[in-house]
């Protein structure tokens, strides 16, 4: 299991080929109260860095973007009754969906815990 | 990115960073959208003000004088009866083009020297502009900072910090001050001018004053138990479940007031004597009926509409959405549209579309929340 984030303020934890995908706390924080979580469904195919979820706050709708590129396997059920899971755990049961990647090679442009934690200290 | 866009600091910027608000940039000022802590985000400050009271900085908005002899000029620009109003009352009135398109909502007190007028911030230039073009003495009180306490225990708050000063208009405390009037206060020396009147539905006071007094006069309020800071996100989910239209949304230049359903801005006397803006024009669509209307809208499911949404009935389209969102107090998304007439009546089921996805929705009287003013008696509701 290896931890990677984006600079979008997505996270990506990886365990060989399959990863699950969530948004960070500070991203959370900077959303506000999540009310409703669109997620891809099982076998919906997506692409690094283009939209793959939407996450409604009361305010507005946001986009979140796939850290890699891949094959969506299961999409987190619990959020459809209890979207707020994304505010209070949102590195754990909030996670949006998993997916098998297609480019493992595409890992490396990401950051690890400690860089996005120095990054997100220069903003 | 409030560091970096070209944004004004409001007189409580300080105290608004000192509270942790995240601030964003509207109206061309930095604004608290939400606070942080137990209390903060916008669902948590909307129902601390539904239970209890909530502060608001809204010192972006015009603070206008002008001087009471020119009543009879502003009621060229306004439907509203100004020359008729009671020294000390507030009237909600509209800046209406040449067309009878809204250039502005605002607030009209008539005041024993002068009349008082609060404008939005994101027009105000505009709306000075206009009424210096057509001959009137404006003088834009930048200096004044402007305070909102809302909520059912704002009341409370108030009355244990600013206690009872004869005001003009006769109210001898806060507590008799009824729901559109305004009077005098002083606070530690300080000039307040405090109306009953707000932006959530909820009971409540306006409070302005000069914003070197404001930070100071925020801290008491807030050492009060009732009170906390609200931010932006909070004060347009508390609009939105009272109903109440946000300027450049809900209103603008291609709406006009019978459409909006704001035809009780017209009053009375005006609509005999009319010499309003497009008076005619308006009176006759009063008469004969909009083509379209404002109306709330019941989302079924969870997933919110947002401004721009289109709204169908089958496979027509039948309107679009003006302002969207999560209620907090009912747990639901709710919307405000302007829908073709024929399709306006409660209880007519249309549908949103959003993201390729129809929602199911149901037109709805506003506000979605029952209002909590406290009027005097006999005052109509």
């Amino acid at each position: 299991m290896t931890l990677y984030f984006t600079q979008d303020h997505e996270w990506l934890d990886v365990s060989g080929t399959s990863a699950t995908v969530g948004i960070t706390d500070y991203a959370q924080g900077q959303l506000g109260d999540v009310v409703f979580v669109e997620v891809p469904a099982a076998g919906t195919v997506v692409a690094k860095g283009k939209e793959a979820a939407v996450v409604e706050s009361v305010k507005a709708a946001s986009d979140v973007y796939s850290p890699v590129s891949g094959t969506v396997t299961e999409p987190n059920p619990a959020l459809a009754e209890d979207p707020s899971l994304v505010n209070t755990a949102p590195e754990a049961g909030g996670w949006f969906f998993k997916l098998t990647l297609s480019d493992a090679a595409e890992l490396e442009g990401l950051m690890d815990e400690t860089a996005y934690k120095t990054w997100l200290a220069t903003l | 990115m409030a560091d970096t866009d070209p944004t004004l600091a409001l007189p409580l910027d300080g105290l608004h960073r000192r509270l942790g608000a995240r601030m964003v940039p509207f109206a061309g000022y930095a604004m608290p959208i939400q606070y942080v802590g137990e209390f903060g985000g916008i669902i948590a400050e909307h129902l601390w003000t539904r239970t209890s009271a909530g502060l608001f900085d809204v010192s972006h908005m015009g603070q206008v004088l002008l001087p009471l002899a020119e009543d009879t000029a502003l009621e060229t620009l306004i439907p509203g009866d100004i020359t008729g109003l009671a020294i000390g009352a507030l009237r909600y009135s509209l800046l209406l083009d040449e067309t009878g398109g809204i250039l502005d909502d605002l607030m009209v007190t008539r005041r024993a020297a002068d009349l008082y007028l609060v404008v939005n911030g994101a027009v105000k230039t505009e709306d000075i502009a206009h009424l210096r073009a057509h001959g009137l003495t404006v003088t834009y009180r930048d200096d004044w900072a402007l305070l909102a306490l809302q909520g059912p225990l704002a009341v409370t708050a108030l009355d244990r910090l600013v206690p009872g000063v004869a005001g003009v208009s006769g109210a001898s405390s806060i507590a008799d001050l009824r729901f559109m009037r305004a009077a005098a206060f002083t606070w530690n020396g300080h000039a307040l001018w405090i109306s009953r009147s707000g932006y959530t539905g909820e009971d409540g006071y306006e409070i302005s004053l000069p914003a070197a007094a404001a930070e100071a006069f925020a801290e008491a309020l807030l050492a009060q138990p009732e009170v906390k800071p609200i931010g932006l996100g909070a004060r347009d989910s508390l609009r939105l479940e009272a109903g109440l239209p946000l300027y450049g949304h809900d209103l603008d230049t291609t709406t006009d007031p019978i459409e909006a359903g704001l035809q009780f801005a017209i009053s009375k006397r005006r609509k005999i004597e009319r010499g309003f803006p497009a008076a005619d024009a308006l009176m006759a669509r009063l008469h004969d009926g909009p083509t379209r209307k404002r109306v709330g809208l019941l989302i079924e499911g969870k997933l919110p509409a947002r401004e721009g949404a289109l709204v169908f009935s089958g496979d027509k389209q039948i309107g679009t959405v003006t302002s969207g969102g999560f209620s907090p107090s009912l747990g639901v998304p709710i919307a405000m549209a302007y829908v073709n007439a024929a399709h306006a009546a409660d209880g007519t089921a249309v549908e949103i579309e959003v993201r390729g996805k129809r929602l199911a929705a149901t037109v709805t009287p506003m506000p979605f929340k029952p209002k909590n003013y406290v009027r005097a008696e006999g005052a109509p509701t």
